[in-house]
């Protein structure tokens, strides 16, 4: 199976939790980002490009299902996928805590980008509440990478005695 | 990535300028009509755990808001304690204020009102502390009444605080006499509960009924007068008995001020120490 049908259901499956479930709910001061931690999870096993994708389309059903103008998260899910994507490729590369740190980090700059991107709309945004929420929900996304990550890397990476040489070399 | 990010951007523009009317409106639309289900299905199974997590957080709302009323409630039990407290003893105050300035008040003397601040710890024990003393004018002997009747007198006095032997203490004394029939005696503490004072040294042949009012007899020689003034109230006569053996008529006396629940009272200052001090 590729990894595109793969990812697909999982970002399917996160984005409705997202929007059904946890869309406006808070604990303890933190609003939970399920399809933020799965995008950067998804990125860290398979890549930038994936990741990329996996964003803009996760987004896109987020924009879609909550009748929001189109494309708003997509663009910060698309860039939260390629960062996350590009960190596991290259220093994050083996590290055991990639998830958690990636997901808080990238939960701080995607929430800080999109207050921008809905103040740039002319949105009404408080930034007063993205800041007060941007810290506790960072720490709720890397405790939530640390399990969206025993996941997803179940779920794509293909197991080891599937694994078959692509290459062979004579002696 | 560029061009998702390119996409996006496009997406964002077209969808804000057509503000929900366009064709990219009808097709977020169709697409959000085809998502619906899934969203309906998601929504109800997630609907128990949701209920769950609404209980369990309103039970612990539920719990810091019992503690936080059961505070306020205790302050206001509280704040209602003080203000009944307070009406009572402006009841009190006033009551003596009026007897103050009405004609039974003692002349040649000011009163000061204070406040009881400690009662007898035992039944042995008959004195109170008020809130008065050496500073306010408060000197050893000053007699003590409230507005029902004489309570009893000075017996220690400190700065700021002073010790008021009742009437019904063993060491008390103050000559009196019947109003009704001027039969001449002295107040001393009874027997128990039941008739506080009696009524000493009373001769047999002088009349005394029950019901009677006792009153202080106050007297003054050239070098010496009563610690107490003429007049001041002290009780109702409850009992009268002679026998052939007794020297004086028994008479038994229960005081018209309540000694057991005072709350303020009136030490009789003399006016002309009060000038002297001046």
């Amino acid at each position: 199976m590729s990894a595109a049908l793969r990812i697909a259901p999982l970002v399917f499956v996160a984005a409705i939790v997202q929007v059904t479930v946890l869309g406006g709910a808070r604990v303890l001061w933190a609003e939970p980002d399920l399809l933020l931690v799965t995008i950067v999870c998804v990125a860290l096993a398979a890549g930038s490009i994936p990741g990329a994708a996996a964003g803009f389309a996760g987004g896109l059903l987020v924009d879609v299902m909550t009748l929001g103008t189109l494309g708003t998260t997509s663009i910060v899910l698309t860039l939260a996928g390629y960062w996350a994507g590009r960190y596991g490729e290259t220093t994050g590369r083996g590290r055991r805590y990639a998830a958690p740190l990636a997901a808080f980090a990238i939960s701080i700059f995607a929430g800080l980008g999109a207050v921008a991107l809905h103040f740039l709309l002319g949105e009404p945004v408080a930034a007063r509440d993205a800041l007060v929420t941007a810290v506790p929900s960072a720490i709720l996304a890397a405790v939530l990478a640390l399990g969206v990550s025993r996941i997803t890397g179940l779920i794509l990476e293909p197991p080891r005695g599937l694994e078959r040489p692509r290459q062979v070399e004579l002696v | 990535m560029g061009g998702l990010v390119l996409l996006s951007l496009v997406l964002v523009t077209i969808s804000f300028r057509e503000d929900g009317s366009g064709p990219l409106a009808s097709v977020q639309n169709g697409a959000a009509a085809v998502l619906r289900p899934f969203q309906v299905a998601a929504d109800r199974v997630a609907e128990p755990f949701r209920d769950a997590y609404g209980w369990s957080n309103s039970l612990l709302d539920a719990r810091s808001d019992a503690a936080r009323l059961e505070k306020e409630n205790e302050l206001l039990r509280q704040q209602v304690a003080e203000r009944q407290l307070a009406l009572r003893e402006n009841v009190t105050l006033r009551k003596l204020l009026a007897y103050r300035n009405g004609p039974r008040f003692p002349e040649g003397y000011a009163g000061l009102a204070a406040a009881v601040i400690s009662r007898p710890a035992g039944a042995y024990a008959q004195a109170i502390v008020i809130a008065a003393g050496r500073e306010d004018g408060v000197r050893t002997d000053d007699p003590v009444v409230t507005q029902d009747g004489l309570v009893g007198k000075v017996s220690r006095v400190s700065s700021r605080t002073s010790r008021v032997t009742l009437l019904t203490d063993d060491a008390s004394a103050a000559s009196a006499l019947d109003v009704e029939t001027q039969a001449f005696g002295i107040v001393r503490s009874g027997d128990g509960a039941r008739a506080p004072l009696r009524l000493d040294r009373v001769p047999k042949e002088a009349r005394v009924a029950i019901d009677d009012t006792i009153v202080t007899s106050g007297w003054s020689s050239p070098r010496l007068s009563s610690l107490y003034p003429r007049g001041i109230r002290i009780g109702r006569v409850t009992s009268v008995g002679r026998t052939d053996t007794d020297l004086y008529t028994q008479v038994q006396v229960t005081p018209f001020a309540d000694l057991s629940s005072l709350e303020a009272v009136l030490v009789l200052i003399p006016v002309d120490r009060k000038d002297l001090a001046r």
